[in-house]
Order: C-alpha cells, then sequence, then structure tokens
C-alpha cells in the first residue's frame, strides 16, 4: 500500500470517528450512511463481481433484524409476552448490561442466521441464471416480508419493537454510529482484501462467462454460494443495527422491504459503478446525500423522485461514477494489470 | 401457535368434507385465473417480441382498475370502462415507449428489470398520491347467483369478468393471426433481423406491442377491480403471478397459458382458505419461488440450466 493510500485511509477512517462530533444533527443520517455502504459493497460483491443480480438480499437483511431482536428481547423477557404487548410500554426494562449484551450476542446471532439463509438459499437459487435469478430472490425478498407479517410470535403485521436503550445510555444513536461505522469498514477491508484473492479473480470469472469457469475446473457452485453467505453475513449485521436505529420494525416497510431498500442497494452500487470497488462506497454517499435531500425538499412526492431516479440512471447512466470517471481519465483510473498483485 | 395450526388442520377437514366448499372455491379460483391468464398472455408477449420482463405489467392493471372505479363514482357502469381503460392504458403504453422502453429493449435484461421495476415505483406512489391507499371496488350492482340450494354462491360480475376476459383473450389471438400489424409482431418475435430485412419497422411494432400489452393489463385491471377489490400496492402479485404463469407455459403457447392462469386462481383460492387470507400473496411469491426451483432442477437432469 502506498502512502498515498494510507494517507486516504487515514483521513477517511478519521472522518469516521469526528463525524458525529462534527455534525451531531445529522447522526442518525450518518449512521444509515454507514449502513447503505454496507449493503451498496455486498450487493457489488455478488451483482456486480459476480454479476448475480439479485434483489432479495433484503431478505438477509431481514432475518439479521428480527434475529438480532429477538435475542435482545429473549435473552431478559419473553419474546412472545413482549410483542404481544406490543413493545411493552413500561414493563419491559433492559438495564445496561443487559442491553449490552443484547448486542455482543445479537448481532453476531444475526449474522450468523442470515448467512446460513444464504447457505441454504444460495444452494437451491444460485443454479439459475440471469433474469430467473433476479426474479426468484425478488420473490424471496417478498414471502419472506409476508410471512414475517403473518407470524404472531414476532409481532406479525404490527411489527416489533427492539429492546428500548435504558436509561443509562444519554446519546444511544451514537452507539449505533460507531457500531455502523466499524462495521462498514469491516465490510470494506473484507471486500478489498477478498477481491485481491483468488477468490476475487474466480468470481469475476463467473461474471464473465460461467460456462468457461466451470470449464476450467472451478466448483462454481460453491463460489457462488460462498460469495453470497459472506454478502448475508455482513447484511444481518447491518439488518440488527438498523432495527435498533428505526426503533420498530414493520415486516414489510423495514425488515423485508424490496421496494425500498432492496432496490436502493442495487441502485447505490450502479450508481457508483458496479463491478468497482469504490463505487459502492460513492454511489452510497450520494444516494444517500440525494435521498435526504428529496426527503426534505419533496415531501410526499420523495418516493415518486426516487422511482424517477431509478430510472434515470438505469437508462442514462448504467456505467455509474466511477465507470464515467474511469472512461475519461483511463490512465489514472483505469484498471491495471497489476492491479492484483496479491492473487497466485 | 397450537391455535392457528388446529385451524388448518380444520380447514383441510372442511374442504375434504363438503364438496359445496370445495367446489365454490374452485370456481372462484377458475374465475379470478382468467384474468391472470390475460395479463400472463400479455407478460408473453411483450417478452417474446422484445426480450422485455416487463416489471410494469402490475401496475397497468391496477391503472386499468382505478379508471374502472373512478367512472364508477361518475356514474357510469363499470364495465364500461373496460375499452375506456384499455384506450388509457394504450396512450401510456405508448408514451412510455416513447421516452424509456426503445432505449432499453437492445439492453441486457438486467437493465430492462429494472427501469421497469423503477417505472412501476413511480407509477404505483402516483396512484398512491392520487387515489389514495385505500382498496376500491367498481361496484356494477349485479348480485349473484345461488346453485345447489343455496350451497354455492356465484357472482355473476365474476361470471362476467371471466367471459370478457376470455372474449378480450380471444380477440387478441385473432388480431395476432391475421392482421397485418399482428402478422408483423409474430415475425419480429421470430427473428427481428430477418423482419427488418423484408422491410418491417420493427421500432413500430415494438412500440405498436407494448401498448398493446399495456391495453391488456388496463382491460384486466378494470375487470379486476369490477369483480375484485384493488389498491396501490397490489400490483407486483399481479406482475409476479403473470411471471409464473409464462414460465409454466412457455411463450407462444396460449392453451398453456390458459390453463396455468385457471390453475394458479384455483390454487391460490385453496391456499387462501387453508392457510388463511394473511397467508395468500405469500403463497403466491413462495409458489414462484417453487416453480422456478422445479424448472430449474428439471433442466438441471438434462444438463442445462435456467437462463
Amino acid at each position: 500500500m502506498n502512502p498515498q493510500k494510507m494517507f486516504l485511509y487515514g483521513a477517511i477512517v478519521l472522518a469516521g470517528l469526528a463525524g458525529p462530533f462534527i455534525f451531531p444533527n445529522n447522526q442518525v443520517q450518518m449512521t444509515e450512511l454507514w449502513l447503505f455502504i454496507v449493503f451498496a459493497l455486498t450487493w457489488d460483491l455478488v451483482g456486480g463481481q459476480m454479476g448475480y443480480n439479485s434483489f432479495g438480499n433484503v431478505v438477509f437483511f431481514g432475518i439479521g433484524m428480527y434475529a438480532c431482536a429477538v435475542v435482545q428481547i429473549g435473552l431478559v423477557y419473553d419474546v412472545g409476552e413482549y410483542t404481544a404487548a406490543k413493545g411493552g410500554g413500561t414493563a419491559f426494562i433492559f438495564d445496561l448490561a443487559q442491553y449490552i449484551w443484547g448486542f455482543a450476542i445479537g448481532l453476531p446471532v444475526a449474522a450468523m442466521l442470515a448467512a446460513l439463509a444464504a447457505c441454504v438459499l444460495g444452494s437451491l437459487v444460485l443454479g439459475m441464471r440471469g433474469h430467473y435469478f433476479a426474479i426468484c430472490t425478488l420473490g424471496l425478498g417478498i414471502a419472506a416480508g409476508e410471512i414475517a407479517a403473518g407470524w404472531d410470535w414476532i409481532g406479525a403485521g404490527s411489527g416489533m419493537t427492539p429492546a428500548p436503550p435504558p436509561h443509562d445510555i444519554d446519546n444511544v444513536n451514537r452507539l449505533f454510529y460507531y457500531m455502523a461505522f466499524a462495521l462498514a469498514v469491516a465490510t470494506f477491508a473484507t471486500i478489498a482484501w477478498l477481491l485481491r484473492t483468488r477468490f476475487g479473480l474466480a468470481i469475476n470469472a463467473i461474471r464473465d462467462d460461467e460456462d468457461k469457469a466451470e470449464a476450467m475446473g472451478m466448483f462454481t457452485t460453491r463460489i457462488k454460494v460462498t460469495a453470497w453467505v459472506i454478502a448475508a453475513t455482513f447484511l444481518g449485521a447491518a439488518g440488527g443495527i438498523y432495527g435498533n436505529l428505526k426503533r420498530f420494525i414493520d415486516p414489510l416497510d423495514t425488515a423485508f422491504s424490496g421496494a425500498t431498500i432492496g432496490v436502493w442497494m442495487v441502485l447505490m452500487a450502479i450508481l457508483g459503478g458496479k463491478g468497482t470497488l469504490w463505487g459502492p462506497v460513492i454511489g452510497a454517499i450520494v444516494f444517500q446525500v440525494t435521498k435526504e435531500l428529496f426527503w426534505t425538499y419533496l415531501l410526499g412526492w420523495q418516493r415518486v423522485a426516487l422511482g424517477v431516479l431509478i430510472v434515470v440512471i438505469v437508462v442514462f447512466f448504467p456505467e455509474g461514477i466511477v465507470g464515467r470517471v474511469r472512461q475519461m481519465f483511463p490512465e489514472r483510473f483505469g484498471p491495471r494489470a497489476d492491479a492484483r498483485e496479491g492473487a497466485e | 401457535m397450537p391455535r392457528r395450526g388446529w385451524r388448518r388442520m380444520n380447514n383441510i377437514e372442511l374442504l375434504f368434507s363438503s364438496p359445496a366448499i370445495a367446489g365454490g372455491l374452485l370456481i372462484d379460483g377458475i374465475l379470478f385465473g382468467s384474468i391472470f391468464a390475460l395479463i400472463a398472455y400479455g407478460l408473453a408477449l411483450v417478452w417474446g417480441v422484445m426480450n422485455i420482463i416487463n416489471v410494469t405489467q402490475g401496475e397497468f392493471v391496477i391503472l386499468g382498475g382505478f379508471a374502472a372505479v373512478v367512472m364508477a363514482d361518475n356514474g357510469f357502469h363499470p364495465l364500461l370502462a373496460v375499452p375506456v381503460a384499455a384506450l388509457v392504458l394504450y396512450v401510456l403504453g405508448r408514451l412510455l415507449y416513447r421516452t424509456i422502453i426503445h432505449r432499453i429493449v437492445d439492453r441486457d435484461l438486467f437493465t430492462s428489470l429494472l427501469a421497469t421495476f423503477g417505472i412501476s415505483i413511480v407509477l404505483q406512489q402516483l396512484m398512491n398520491i392520487v387515489f389514495g391507499g385505500d382498496p376500491r371496488n367498481a361496484d356494477a350492482g349485479l348480485g349473484v347467483w345461488f346453485a345447489f340450494d343455496y350451497s354455492i354462491v356465484l357472482s355473476k360480475v365474476k361470471l362476467l369478468a371471466f367471459v370478457l376476459a376470455i372474449v378480450v383473450g380471444a380477440a387478441l389471438v385473432v388480431f395476432l393471426k391475421m392482421s397485418r400489424l399482428g402478422q408483423a409482431i409474430r415475425a419480429t418475435a421470430q427473428n427481428a433481423r430477418a423482419a427488418r430485412v423484408v422491410g418491417i419497422d420493427t421500432n413500430r411494432v415494438y412500440e405498436a406491442t407494448f401498448a398493446l400489452n399495456a391495453a391488456i393489463c388496463g382491460a384486466a385491471g378494470a375487470l379486476a377491480a369490477t369483480a375484485y377489490t384493488i389498491h396501490p400496492y397490489i400490483g407486483l402479485p399481479y406482475t409476479v403471478r403473470s411471471f409464473m404463469i409464462v414460465i409454466i407455459a412457455g411463450l407462444g403457447n396460449i392453451g398453456g397459458v390458459l390453463a396455468a392462469g385457471l390453475g394458479l386462481g384455483a390454487a391460490e383460492y385453496y391456499a387462501g382458505f387453508i392457510l388463511g387470507a394473511e397467508f395468500q400473496i405469500a403463497f403466491v411469491f413462495g409458489l414462484l419461488v417453487v416453480v422456478l426451483l422445479a424448472r430449474s432442477w428439471w433442466l438441471g437432469r438434462k444438463r442445462r440450466y435456467l437462463k
């Protein structure tokens, strides 16, 4: 890693750490931004780098969200009673230790359950290709949401409130911010590392020509499932944080929201540049700023505006920001032959 | 939840012990399924001719439905809305083709999938703003028939919707077989390049196909709003149903589309009865996954894959 890059990464980490102190009023939006970066990066690992465009990654997000909330509550109270009381009023109080332990156990459980789901679903679904895969995952996402909306134990259609934060923590959103930040850094580091290994080459080979990759002796299904499991692990943890950030889990609008977060993650990756490392990050930043502007200035019409944005980006700007920059300055940003020095 | 599981067992028992309930569900399902078949036929048309999977399908249906609701609110008979909805959607289809769809015809499938998904979100939200999010119905005031000692209730308007759906479908088949434009559409579906060579303006054919599909969806939606209820967010299930039907039946197989559509309608009513209405949509989407998996597995046995 050259000093220039070290400086860039250091500056980003410092900015991330100092963020909530510089802009305390935008803490929640910045937390969302870090989570969006996780969404875009994990979607791009499978969609951009491996060429499997999924509309259903939101399944793992939702599973993580519910798993984390259930663990947080289940460690202390009976989950059925808690959801039956609709978040419980004053009867369900968590002290600091219980709350922290809830996260310490809940987030890993969320990540593992999401990974398990990806392993099972992936081995079934990843045999399909192209648009069949895309539509099948769309179906998975909505089916999961509808099942959650009919399941009384986790609150069914009336949703579920994650564990209320204890009164000892005066700024609980700051806790969420740093968790989201750490998760985003971990996701970026993992994917950046993965793309330098043989695994990165393998998933790119699958994207370019799966039949040839298989003919070369690659266990394509195993590789595809692995990639989806990695994406799902981070998404599951992100879901756990997101549910707590929103303070309320609606099965169709928060957890398994195929028409909002499910599409946004695709959009962020495409906007930034599909199949690039930095594209999803840049796309997530631009998208989050745009979305907040829409929500502020186009209230009531913001979802229409976002739909128009999807169409415009997909139709007129499919190469994304990073792709465009690469076309304009090929000698500075274009792909290099020695970019994968880490690969054997 | 033991209570609910118990209820489901009871429901299954009820189906077997009471043929009237089972038969009533079957009839209701088949009547509803005719509308699915009509929409699926439109999807197959666009898919086969333009190689686009149109996710906006369901929103076209709902928009056609709202046309019927608006006309019923203003004192017209809602079945008059069938041609009106078709016309409105035809114009919208042309408009969408001119602005957006013609740019994505020759692009990869994911682009068209995502672009039409974006259009469907726009339409959905616009309908929510204009018409509100409540379930609506255009009442035709036709009443019901009773058969077999009042054990089977047959809604006349559902029956009429069934007949009209079949009529529209048949008219479409005749149009595609007989008219010049229909022949041009079929020629383009077979080989777009060869069609261009013999002087067919494929761009116009694409536009006509897309608008025709929108018109079909509009008519189907007007029927759906008259016989059933609609609301702005119920579009995607229609898209998924039509997609499922096309996968089962294959492109260009009219009999298959009809059979799959009616079968899906019946399956959905049985599932709704056994599992409870809250799981009916989950059943539709779950069935989609199952159908795709079954197809993928079947092809895998022949060393092919779903592509």
